[in-house]
């Protein structure tokens, strides 16, 4: 289709402002020479744009979206009208406190609720993502080493199943990553953690369950023998969704904990964000929280603070939506969240494991890896390709070639909000897949071919940039 | 109490039992006895949809929002044209996940591929990122980009909004970053502190500056750039969008990162969130570029096709090598951002430029004729900073009339703020307060 | 035209052909095959020293990065900006295709001859 500036014709336009009411005055300084490009178009012509735009992309409601990792669960509808409510949509972040009584109040009550859905003390809303929380946990981390003089730990252990911003956090933080093997049933190796762990190290990254889904059950004993390093526990939140209201990282040794509001408690990713990545941690590191954050003198800035994450109070209108939902499912409906998404997830797993071998074969929790690795040498056709024919089925692919240590991993999570028959078609689809990869492998390394566009040269992209439009130079 | 879980209780024990489980406590075997929660999370009960309305209605309620708003320093209270919030609702954008598979997201990836070349016209640069978290976290992004082995301290205008400075120290202080400021003389950058630190310095990375500046200076960003260069290091410009509707561009001036806060296109004041980071680049920069870039590529037939590309930057690659541990962009902020720029063309950001500018100037002649004088010299876009015998005196008596005033920066300082949406009534109510409070 | 039998190996698959006193390093065809289509590739500056089994740059396919790792300690003479530019010589012509050029050696990695590298290619083969 059409780039919005090949739809543009010079004059046309819509009339938004109106004439100044006061005479046009302009600073003295240097002025552009030549106006931006931007489009000159009806307001008719470019909504049908944005409407071809959008029938090219997958929604939530456009069918399956069993992408791991990522949590897409249904959006209620209450959460995107309470966060437009202009009570909250039209405050000026740096308005008299008088004027914010709702505004710190929903703030407020927030910063509770997470902190009793984690076992933490306190909690920053400022990060405007998961991996921005992340950050923000290793600074805290690193405050904490430095206020005590602790200043040899420059270490932060992470298992090599863990997600890239991880170590990519790590470094942005100041710290060496140590990677810590994955044992045969995909947990912690122990004996590398313990050959690990020395005066030098900050801290632990642990995602639990884990990237491949798996619940490590021996982690008492991990953060145990972390903390008798000297070390914390850093929680990634990325999974809570699998033990949300029935795990909390701060009973089970967890120091600082973050979490992706746009995956367990429901907020629409859009596209790629905007999220909001919240971070809590334990009564010892709540002196060192960036930003503004309600504790026990009320909304203020702890005074050892290690600064600013965002410019206000991170992604405001993001968090309301989590508020809403928690308000709404409440102390029952929480815990139900990580039931049926570890229900799900175990249900499918049984009924795909015929026909695609799992990587671990042991229940799950709200998500499993498939390893076509067999089925490739054999057949000749790849997770990718499986990934590509799921599509001319109108299901997204689930997250393709992560986690790392699973060769041609498919790692599927259905999340809570999928029915009993939505599933059943999906594993229908897989079957029908996997026949293909028998009878017609080609048929399936040619999908998809029902898609806007087929399989795209990615390699010349990399290769040869072209990374905005040239207006035909 | 409200459920989006499909299922019913009955189906789920069938469900359980069909997969060979007991019970839930059954299926959830692996998590030991002593890690789990005994009892119930002190945590209200779940709520219908109808009773959860009224709770954060009645939150909401309890703010108070201003008719008024002279307020900007950082977020800033534009017209929202109809169209943005129309279109950018369509579920299709709003509920999708990041575009990793290319052939059914073409719609968020052609989009986003739009918004980087109009973020590119705008800014006068050559190539422009799929957008970060918000400008100031944007600014300190753009700091790390201009780190290498050789040259490591980030200098900082003293005319930067303190946020943007709060951000980028944050950011700094994990690997021990040097962060300096550069002082300033009659709310601008000092041109000649700042060739002075430049030069004692071969280990200067960077120097942020901010364009129209904290106080609405429009600073004389080819000398500064000049300066900048002339030392070996490299100009970081942070920005207002909608001032480059008529400003000399950072492209044409030289910068080579431009970093700003997309707010003004269309996303509304949100309580300071969610806005949208900027982060534009010369050619020369564009593979050290953080966060997602979309590309442009043919696929299988021919046809044209856009994709997530350059990925091997990223952390999902390069994991603790990566510069930036960034993963997400604010897709949908960029979506409004670029059907805001659609909507108002090349004439309406002109337009909306030229009408911010003008009624500030307006508002600070007025000002000026009952005492509130402009504080510093230099030319300015749409903020300035006025004296005041007493701010929090006449900001309290403005806020009693529904208008939300400029924000204080010290007893006897105000920094004023004046966009579209204030008409030439509002601001003549509003010197006729100051006349009134300040007695003059 | 480069004979890949003259060269010598490292158990990193990257190789070495001494010209005079200087030293050029590129990467075998069996890496490169491995590595898949690149499309990037970051080299030092000349002037920065070198360390033999130490990282030295890497090679970006779409989906991987790679390290290059040095089989001399040095001080990199020159790069081959052309592959800046056109990363696809390294898996058109991977013996060509050199990514720097070392002076002023002073170590040197344990490498293997041709024949030795095939079969060390073989067993990696046969371990994957």
């Amino acid at each position: 289709m059409k780039l919005i500036f090949e739809k543009s014709v010079p004059g046309r336009g819509q009339q938004i402002f109106p004439e100044c009411d006061v005479a046009v005055t302009l600073p003295k300084v240097p002025m552009r020479q030549t106006a931006p490009r931007l489009p000159e178009i009806s307001e008719n012509e470019m909504g049908r744009h944005y409407t071809e735009l959008a029938k090219r992309a997958h929604g939530l409601n456009d069918g399956f979206y069993p992408l791991g990792s990522c949590t897409m669960k249904h959006n209620p509808r209450i959460n995107e009208q309470m966060a437009a409510l202009p009570g909250f949509a039209k405050l000026h972040p740096l308005q008299p406190e008088w004027s914010l009584e709702g505004a710190l109040e929903a703030i407020a009550t927030l910063e509770q609720d997470l902190c009793e859905i984690t076992g933490m003390d306190g909690f920053t809303l400022q990060p405007a993502a998961g991996a921005q929380g992340e950050f923000t946990g290793l600074l805290l981390i690193k405050a904490y080493h430095t206020h005590r003089k602790d200043d040899a730990r420059t270490e932060i252990l992470i298992p090599d199943s863990a997600h890239g911003t991880n170590p990519a956090s790590a470094t942005m933080a100041g710290y060496k990553t140590v990677e810590i093997k994955s044992d045969e049933k995909g947990m912690v190796d122990l004996e590398d953690l313990k050959a690990h762990l020395s005066e030098k190290t900050a801290g632990l990254m642990l995602t639990n369950p884990n990237t491949v889904g798996i619940f490590d059950d021996n982690i008492m004993e991990i953060t145990r023998l972390v903390h008798e390093a000297g070390g914390l526990c850093y929680y990634d939140g990325a999974n809570l969704n699998a033990v949300v209201g029935l795990v909390r990282p701060g009973d089970i040794g967890f120091d600082v904990v973050h979490l992706n509001l746009h995956k367990t408690f429901s907020c629409p990713h859009g596209g790629g964000g905007p999220g909001s990545g919240p971070c809590g941690c334990k009564k010892d590191l709540v002196p060192f929280l960036p930003g503004r954050h309600t504790g026990e003198e009320g909304f203020r800035r702890e005074a050892e603070s290690i600064g600013d994450m965002t410019g206000f109070y991170g992604n405001f209108l993001v968090y309301i939506k989590a508020l809403t939902y928690i308000l709404s499912l409440g102390k029952e409906g929480i815990p139900d969240i990580a039931r049926n998404a570890v229900l799900n997830a175990n249900y499918m797993m049984e009924k795909l494991k015929a026909y695609y071998p799992v990587a671990y074969d042991r229940t799950c929790m709200h998500e499993f890896v498939l390893s076509l690795e067999k089925i490739h040498k054999e057949n000749h056709v790849s997770a990718l390709d499986v990934a590509k024919a799921l599509l001319d089925f109108g299901i997204h692919p689930p997250t393709m070639y992560f986690p790392l240590i699973v060769h041609e991993a498919l790692m599927i999570e259905p999340t809570e909000t999928e029915s009993r028959e939505t599933m059943d078609g999906v594993i229908d689809a897989f079957i029908q897949i996997y026949n293909e990869i028998i009878d017609n492998p080609q048929a399936v390394a040619a999908s998809p071919v029902t898609t806007p566009v087929r399989r795209l040269d990615e390699v010349k992209a990399a290769r040869e940039p072209v990374l905005r439009y040239k207006f035909g130079e | 109490m409200a459920t989006y879980i499909p299922n019913t209780k009955d189906e789920q024990q069938s469900m359980l039992r069909e997969i060979g489980y007991q019970s839930f406590d059954d299926l959830f075997h692996d998590v030991p006895k002593e890690a789990r929660v005994q009892g119930e999370l002190d945590l209200p009960e779940g709520k219908s949809e109808l009773e959860v309305r009224r709770i954060m209605e009645g939150m909401a309620e309890k703010n108070f929002v201003f008719d008024t708003i002279l307020r900007g320093a950082g977020s800033y209270n534009h017209y929202v044209p109809a169209a943005v919030n129309e279109i950018a609702d369509k579920e299709e954008f709003l509920t999708a996940y990041t575009p990793y598979q290319a052939e059914i997201s073409q719609g968020i990836l052609q989009s986003i591929f739009e918004y980087q070349t109009m973020i590119a016209e705008l800014t006068g640069m050559e190539v422009a990122n799929a957008s970060l978290y918000d400008g100031a976290s944007a600014a300190a992004e753009a700091c790390g980009m201009c780190k290498d082995r050789k040259r490591s301290t980030i200098y900082v205008s003293d005319a930067v909004d303190p946020r943007i400075l709060s951000v980028v120290r944050t950011y700094s202080f994990g690997k021990g970053t040097e962060v300096k400021t550069v002082k300033t003389a009659d709310g601008a950058t000092d041109l000649s502190a700042l060739k002075e630190a430049l030069a004692a310095d071969p280990q200067a990375a960077c120097f942020l500056m901010q364009y129209p500046n904290f106080y609405g200076i429009v600073e004389d960003a080819d000398a500064i750039a000049a300066a900048v260069h002339e030392a070996g290091a490299q100009l970081i410009m942070s920005v207002n969008p909608i001032a480059l509707g008529i400003l000399k561009t950072p492209g044409e001036i030289g910068a080579d990162i431009v970093v700003g806060d997309g707010q003004p296109l269309g996303l509304g004041l949100a309580f300071g969130g969610p806005y949208l980071g900027i982060l534009a680049a010369s050619q020369k920069n564009m593979r050290k570029v953080v966060g997602r870039l979309i590309g442009e590529t043919v696929d299988s037939q021919g046809e044209r096709g856009f994709v997530l590309t350059l990925q091997a930057r990223e952390q999902h690659i390069r994991r603790e090598k990566a510069s930036s541990n960034i993963c997400s962009n604010q897709a949908l902020c960029a979506l409004k951002a670029s059907i805001y720029m659609s909507t108002v063309g090349p004439q309406g950001i002109r337009q909306v430029a030229e009408l911010c500018t003008s009624k500030a100037h307006y508002l600070a002649a007025e000002f000026e004729k009952i005492g509130l004088k402009t504080v510093y010299g230099g030319e300015f876009f749409h903020e300035f900073v006025t004296s005041c015998p007493d701010a929090d005196q006449l900001l309290e008596a403005l806020e009693r009339e529904g208008i939300l005033g400029g924000l204080k920066l010290s007893d006897q300082e105000i920094l004023w703020c004046v966009t579209e949406l204030v008409s030439k009534e509002d601001m003549d109510d509003t010197v006729r307060i100051a006349k009134e409070v300040i007695g003059a | 035209m480069i004979d890949p039998k003259e060269l010598k190996y490292t158990k990193t698959h990257e190789w070495v052909r001494y010209e005079g006193d200087a030293a050029f390093v590129g990467i075998s065809d069996y890496a490169q095959h491995a590595l898949g289509d690149l499309v990037f590739v970051n080299l030092p500056e000349p002037g920065d020293e070198v360390e033999a089994g130490e990282p030295f740059g890497d090679v970006e396919s779409v989906k991987a990065v790679s390290d290059l790792f040095s089989p001399v300690s040095g001080e990199v003479l020159e790069i081959n900006e052309e592959l800046l530019d056109a990363p696809q010589l390294i898996n058109e012509q991977p013996y060509e295709a050199w990514f720097i050029k070392v002076g002023g050696i002073t170590g040197e990695e344990e490498m293997m001859d041709a024949e030795r590298y095939d079969a060390f290619c073989e067993e990696e083969e046969g371990n994957e």
